[in-house]
Order: structure tokens, then C-alpha cells, then sequence
């Protein structure tokens, strides 16, 4: 007999329970009760496109199609969300869809963070964010079997103002790094950022842990500059008309009152890829499909994308990302 | 000089931060979803030990530290400075009252000593995780001090005061854990 089998060596079991998979696959049938049961349809979209995302905090990988016309291969990048395709959708009419599906983002592996991870993501024509907010929570309960969860709004300016003494939409690199310094986030003297990474830093560092605890916290109304596909609402406090959920600490969701203005559309692509290029970043090219749906006229929506791992790991108490799925990375 | 970036930050490796040389203990990512990503990074300060978090902005370097281990044999002390050799090219180094340490009050000549060196100079020197030494000074009497869990106090050749049990006698050899400072057993003669 060998001293060592393949099967000793190379670790092939999943990193998940058993009872994480039941709850995983429990989490896809609720899911599709929650949307069946409200007219809300299912799509599925490419996950591989010839178009990327150019948000600067956001990587895409890529891969390689050798097909008819394109006998060297043409770049296909894997899709971060499926946002562009469905935005598409709903300009031709689809009415309110839903998708799950794997979405892919380079350079991320943490606790919370894999390179690959499965998204829920839906859309409201005609729906405000503050009322796709409150259908979040009644999935939520529905999803985690919790009828008497909590739901609690806060805005980005009152939660920066209420715990850190600071405004947002007033203020300055040198203020916030101070303030980073005070909460005795270390090497924040040596850090370069920009003012909206210096809120990231507050927000992921100071804030997060304390948010959801028990209950659901929404995050809504930020900066214009964190407005990324949101559109922004105009007056002496103009905001970008987005929000996030929180739960036990955790970021779980991300949703916009959409940005339907294709001119508008097109600058905040050409300003992210100016910044792009400005620190040598990929520049990949943009999804034109998607800036001629929003040409054509994309009707007035609401969406949100949330992270179903992470909602899984509130569910099943798993303290890392591996604990609910099946193989990751390191095992894939 | 060599750079590290975040994503290869882990656990063990040495980095230069403002000016100290740093072991990285954890490096753990983290990012809002859509927004900045950072590694908040546990470190500990190879001079004082003192271990601090320091946050990077993702894929910001640090500079490698030039710091390794090696096994040395401890010589003697001069009254200032120990004295230590490489066993296998005979080279000699001294190392001064900081970074000895603690591992003063264990090592005897001829005791192979873990020597940590910062740009080739030690920065710390770890004793043998057991040392065996000589019972210079204890109380001859078995009626010891009881509140000490039934022990008594044992001065050894190299200076240091370990709790021996009762019978253990002035003169003998005893095997002592440099790690928690405590008794293991008698050494046959």
C-alpha cells in the first residue's frame, strides 16, 4: 500500500455542512415562493459578456471565446452583476424581474468576501427605494423564518453624524483621517485615499460592526459621489437615492432608485474610466447594449442585488464564507 | 529592496513599519461592496513585542524586513555583551542585554539558542524550549511554603528561581520549561 492516498493529500470534502447545502437549497425555494407569489418573474442573463463594469471599486475576470468570427479568442468578462442585461429587460418591457445567479469579482477573498458568490437580484418598475426597502425586509423575514424582525432606517448623513460627529457631505480628507485616528484605526496616518475611501474606511471599520444587531438596519440616501448607478435626487442636499442592508454587522444588500438618464448615464462611465486610467487600471469596454436601452427609455425602477452566501451565514451562524459553501477557491 | 503587496501578506512574513522590522500574525480583507478595499492586518513589533493592527489600502506594499532565524550555540557573556556562534560556519556574534532578553536567565554555554537577526544583527534570541540546570540555592527543609501549591523556591546556576517540589535537593540537575518558567522533573545523574 502507498503511505499517502490522493484522497489524504488533496482535501476534496466540501467546507460546508450538511445542514448549510438543506439550508441553501431551502433559501432557493423560498426565494422563488417569495417572487411567484408576488407576479415577479425569473430571467436569467449571460454571465459572461463582452462588456465589463467600470466602477472603480470593482474587478471583473475575464476569460476567452474562440468562436465563429473570432477564431483568436474574443475577451468575455464574467459578470460582477447582472445589472446591465436586466436594466435591458425591463427597457423592453419585461416588467418586474428577479435573477439569481454566480457573479464574480477579482481580487476579493476574505471572511465574507470569494471570488465567486451567488446573488439575488431584483427589480421594481415604477417603485421608489424607500418602498423596495420594505419589500427587502418582508423577504428577509420570509427567507430567515423571522415574522418578527425589525426593520430600522437610518440615513448615511444622520448614521455619520450620529456616531461620529461628522457630515458627510461637509468635510475633508485631513477631517476624516483625523477622526480615523481618533477611533484608533492603526496606520491611518499613513494612509492615501480619497474622501469617499476615507468614509469606506469609517463606515467598514467603526460603523459596520455595530449595524444590524438584531434587527435590519438600512443605510439609505448617500453622498452623489457613492451614488454609483443611483440616481441622484437634486436640492441643497442633493443625495444619491440608494441604500444598503445590514444584518448582525454584515453588509447584505445594495439597491438604487435606478439611474434611468443615459447622458448622465454615459458621463459617470467616462469619469469612472478617466479615474481608471489616471492610477493604470484596466479600462474595459463599456456595455453600449446597456446605454442604448437607457437611449431607447428604461422605465423608472427600483433595484436590489443581495448576497445570498452572507444571508446564508446570518441563517446558519457560520462565521466565514466557507462555512456555507460547498468548495471554495482554495478547493475549487 | 523587496516589496510585499497585501495580497501576499500572510501569516510569519516580516515587513518594515515606520522604521521597526514586524512579523504579520493575520490578514484579513475587507471591503464595502461597492467602495475602497483594505487589509486590516495584525502585526507584532519584533523589538518590543507589542502587537498593533494596522490597516493598507489593498494592493499597497511594505517593504520586506531582513530578518531570519537561526540556530546559534551560546559561548559566553563578557560581562556586557553574550557571545554566540554559528555552529556550522564558526562565526561569532554578540548580542546586548535587549535582545537576550528574558533567554538570560535560562542559557548556559554550549545551549543551542533561536536567534532571530534584523539586518544581521540579533534582535532576539529564544532559549531551548527545556534547559537542564544546576540547584545552586533552596531550602534544605521539606516543610516548604505551602501557598505556593506545595513548592518551594529553587535559585539556579544561572540565576533564575524556579518552584522545585520539597524533595528536590541543593546541587541537583533538574530539566526546566523555558516557556512557562516551571519544573519538569529531576535529571539522572
Amino acid at each position: 500500500m502507498s503511505a499517502a492516498s490522493a484522497s489524504d493529500a488533496t482535501p476534496w470534502r466540501p467546507s460546508a455542512t450538511r445542514e448549510a447545502l438543506v439550508a441553501r437549497a431551502g433559501m432557493l425555494a423560498a426565494i422563488r415562493a417569495f417572487f411567484a407569489g408576488r407576479g415577479v418573474l425569473e430571467v436569467e442573463t449571460p454571465i459572461a459578456s463582452r462588456a465589463a463594469v467600470s466602477d472603480l471599486g470593482i474587478d471583473s475576470l475575464s476569460t476567452r471565446w474562440a468562436g465563429p468570427g473570432h477564431p483568436g479568442g474574443l475577451p468575455l468578462y464574467l459578470q460582477t452583476s447582472p445589472e446591465y442585461a436586466m436594466k435591458r429587460l425591463l427597457a423592453a418591457g419585461s416588467g418586474p424581474i428577479y435573477q439569481v445567479c454566480k457573479v464574480f469579482r477579482d481580487g476579493e477573498r476574505g471572511p465574507r468576501h470569494h471570488p465567486e458568490f451567488s446573488l439575488l437580484e431584483w427589480y421594481r418598475p415604477g417603485w421608489g427605494h424607500r418602498a423596495l426597502m420594505a419589500e427587502v425586509a418582508d423577504l428577509v423575514r420570509a427567507l430567515l423564518d423571522a415574522p418578527g424582525l425589525a426593520a430600522e432606517e437610518i440615513s448615511y448623513r444622520d448614521l455619520f453624524h450620529d456616531r461620529l460627529g461628522l457630515d458627510p457631505w461637509h468635510t475633508d480628507t485631513e477631517t476624516l483621517r483625523r477622526v480615523a485616528a481618533g477611533q484608533g484605526i492603526g496606520g491611518a496616518q499613513w494612509l492615501a485615499l480619497d474622501l469617499d475611501g476615507w468614509l469606506d474606511l469609517l463606515l467598514s471599520h467603526c460603523l459596520e460592526a455595530g449595524l444590524g444587531l438584531g434587527r435590519m438596519t438600512f443605510v439609505y440616501d448617500y453622498p452623489p459621489s457613492q451614488a454609483a448607478l443611483a440616481r441622484v435626487r437634486p436640492g441643497p442636499q442633493p443625495a444619491g437615492e440608494r441604500f444598503e442592508l445590514y444584518l448582525e454587522g454584515m453588509e447584505l444588500a445594495n439597491g438604487f432608485h435606478e439611474l434611468t438618464d443615459e447622458a448622465e448615464q454615459r458621463r459617470r462611465f467616462a469619469l469612472d474610466l478617466g479615474r481608471r486610467a489616471a492610477t493604470a487600471r484596466a479600462t474595459p469596454p463599456l456595455d453600449q447594449a446597456f446605454l442604448a436601452a437607457l437611449g431607447a427609455g428604461m422605465p423608472a425602477a427600483s433595484g436590489v442585488a443581495l448576497g445570498l452566501d452572507r444571508l446564508l451565514m446570518v441563517k446558519t451562524g457560520a462565521g466565514h464564507i466557507d462555512g456555507v459553501l460547498a468548495f471554495p477557491v482554495e478547493r475549487a | 529592496m523587496a516589496f510585499y503587496s497585501t495580497s501576499e501578506f500572510r501569516g510569519g512574513m516580516k515587513i518594515m513599519l515606520d522604521g521597526d522590522p514586524y512579523a504579520i500574525i493575520e490578514n484579513v480583507f475587507v471591503k464595502p461592496g461597492k467602495g475602497q478595499a483594505f487589509n486590516r492586518v495584525k502585526v507584532r513589533n519584533l523589538k518590543t513585542g507589542r502587537v498593533v493592527e494596522r490597516t493598507f489600502k489593498s494592493g499597497d506594499t511594505a517593504e520586506a524586513a531582513d530578518v531570519h532565524d537561526t540556530q546559534m550555540q551560546y559561548l559566553y557573556n563578557d560581562g556586557e555583551q553574550w557571545h554566540f556562534m554559528d555552529p556550522a560556519s564558526f562565526e561569532q556574534l554578540t548580542a546586548d542585554a535587549n535582545a537576550v532578553g528574558e533567554a538570560a536567565k535560562w542559557i548556559k554555554e554550549e545551549d543551542l539558542c533561536n536567534v532571530t537577526l534584523y539586518n544581521g544583527a540579533p534582535l532576539s534570541v529564544e532559549p531551548p524550549n527545556f534547559v537542564t540546570l544546576t540547584i545552586v540555592e533552596t531550602d534544605p527543609g521539606l516543610k516548604g511554603d505551602t501557598s505556593g501549591g506545595g513548592g518551594k523556591p529553587a535559585t539556579l546556576e544561572t540565576g533564575a528561581v524556579v518552584r522545585v517540589p520539597l524533595f528536590v535537593q541543593n546541587g541537583e540537575v533538574i530539566k526546566v520549561d523555558t516557556r512557562i518558567g516551571e519544573y519538569v522533573g529531576r535529571v539522572g545523574k
